[in-house]
């Protein structure tokens, strides 16, 4: 059984496709990269597999669950961080954690909340209200909120968003060495082609909503004759060399 | 505890941690209360002092005054404690946890009467202190007043969380007013024949109009009208289960429109 399955997942705002049919399929304990420019339906894709948003067409199936008729079972095995949605910035980091904690009912939680702050090295902030961190401890924080319920699904918004490059290094290598031991799916949204070509197994490139492309990095650079996604990705934006159509 | 109960109290530990980190957020719940119990106080021992022989006039002033307060605070209590969400931008976060809207809803009322009970105890202590006013005095109908207005300040609450849904933070200077808008029809000082003919039936569709009418009656000749409670509550069941509808509602187009992630902007 896939982690996550999509049919034909379409979103439309009035006149304006968002999303445009897409289908894809991430097996258990894959990192899959969503890569595209601005617009071309990323955000509208994940929250989409959230919950958060209604499809106007098609089908989303997580760890078996369909999200149109009972994403609550599936909302409880996943989770979610993005630079973009804030943690409540009076409360400590600690407290969060319990927050969330109560919310994904994790057993233990205060031996969870430890052992997150051994692994992430939080002890430091672990009192001190989230809004008075910097941006590479408030990372640490939201990751350490998405995986206090040890989600066998993990969907990231650009988790290295705003961070130094040693901070960014940091939470790949972390990301990395949780999927090897959690066997968790992760599904990331990024615009950092190195940190995709790191953490990726599969790429789905998209433009304008749609899935012009997708394969593993390897694939995609042989296919376009490059050396880096960075060009695959300029290349795809900008409709030079190989047609997506052809591609596929 | 079961899952949805933690869910719910996960919610309403996040509320009582900002409380406990926070006393201007504690001192803004008791300031206005408190403050309306020495306004209206004073007031009415100044028209027994004139008039004489208004004691009675005084206690349907100051019943009026903290029971109103009660429905206020209520409806406030949902109201705020859903804008501190969209205020801390992490809507995002409740609504992809498996929190269910039902507890959602179920944590901010258990948040409401903890606010309300903070914000209203101490007037209803100013009032006996002060005034001589026992609000307890009523008997134990008082609990029946209580339970309807406070019941009245949720529907109300839920119907401003559809609007700020539907309309986003621009909806949110309804969480203040809405009910300050419903005072003139509610009688919390006058009974609902002194109203226009033609406003009457307004007044007399709101649980609160009501309420109130049953306290005078009480203070008055220590009567209990149980028509007026019947009627109290079951307009609340109705307007209850029309704010839960719009509410259902909302949420949905709410997601269908893509506005749970956006909802703050």
């Amino acid at each position: 059984m896939d982690a996550i399955a999509v049919s034909n997942l379409t979103k439309r705002y009035g006149k304006t496709l968002a999303v445009d049919q897409i289908d894809f399929a991430v097996a258990q304990g894959q990192t899959i990269g969503l890569l595209g420019g601005n617009g071309a339906g990323k955000t509208t894709t994940i929250a989409m597999l959230l919950g958060l948003l209604i499809p106007t067409e098609g089908s989303i199936h997580v760890l078996g669950h369909d999200m149109a008729t009972d994403r609550f079972a599936a909302l409880a095995r996943m989770n979610f961080s993005s630079p973009y949605v804030a943690l409540p910035a009076r409360l400590t980091v600690a407290a969060n954690l319990r927050v969330y904690g109560h919310l994904y009912n994790v057993p233990h939680l205060e031996a969870r909340i430890l052992e997150l702050a051994d692994q992430l090295d939080l002890h430091e902030f672990l009192a001190r209200p989230a809004g008075q961190l910097s941006a590479g401890q408030k990372t640490r924080a939201a990751l350490a909120k998405s995986l206090i319920n040890r989600p066998d699904v993990l969907l990231l918004d650009e988790p290295t968003a705003s961070l130094d490059p040693d901070t960014a290094d940091m939470v790949r290598g972390w990301l990395e060495r949780y999927r090897a031991e959690s066997g968790c799916t992760i599904l990331l949204a990024s615009h950092n082609m190195a940190e995709v070509e790191r953490l990726c197994s599969h790429v789905l490139m998209l433009k304008k909503g749609k899935v012009v492309d997708r394969g593993t990095p390897d694939e995609l650079l042989t296919r376009y004759g490059r050396d880096d996604l960075e060009e695959v990705f300029l290349d795809i934006a900008r409709n030079r060399g190989q047609a997506a159509e052809a591609a596929q | 505890m079961n899952a949805s109960a933690r869910r719910i109290w996960g919610l309403m530990y996040r509320h009582l941690a900002l409380y406990r980190g926070s006393w201007p957020r504690l001192l803004e719940l008791m300031y206005w209360p408190v403050l309306q119990m020495c306004i209206w106080g004073f007031t009415a021992n100044f028209l027994t002092a004139r008039m004489g022989g208004a004691a009675v006039a005084a206690g349907m002033l100051l019943g009026g005054v903290l029971l109103w307060e009660v429905a206020l605070r209520s409806q406030m209590g949902v109201a705020i404690s859903f804008l501190e969400e969209l205020w801390s931008r992490n809507l995002g976060h409740v609504f992809v946890s498996p929190l269910r809207p039902w507890e959602l809803v179920a944590a901010l009322i258990f948040m409401s009467v903890i606010r309300m009970c903070i914000g209203v105890i101490p007037a209803i202590l100013l009032a006996w202190a002060l005034y001589a006013f026992n609000l307890f005095s009523i008997g134990p109908l008082v609990v029946l007043f209580f339970a309807n207005l406070m019941i009245m300040g949720w529907w109300v609450a839920l119907a401003v969380v559809s609007l700020i849904l539907r309309h986003g933070a621009g909806a949110e200077a309804l969480a203040w007013s809405v009910l300050f808008g419903l005072t003139p029809f509610s009688a919390v000082f006058y009974p609902v024949s002194i109203l226009p003919v033609w406003v009457q039936p307004v007044a007399l569709a709101l649980p609160s109009a009501h309420v109130f009418e049953g306290m005078r009656q009480v203070l008055a000749d220590g009567t209990i009208n149980w028509g007026h409670m019947g009627a109290a509550t079951g307009l609340n069941a109705v307007w209850m289960g029309v704010a839960i509808l719009i509410f259902a509602r909302q949420f949905r187009a709410a997601r269908e429109r893509g506005a749970l992630l956006s909802i703050g902007e």
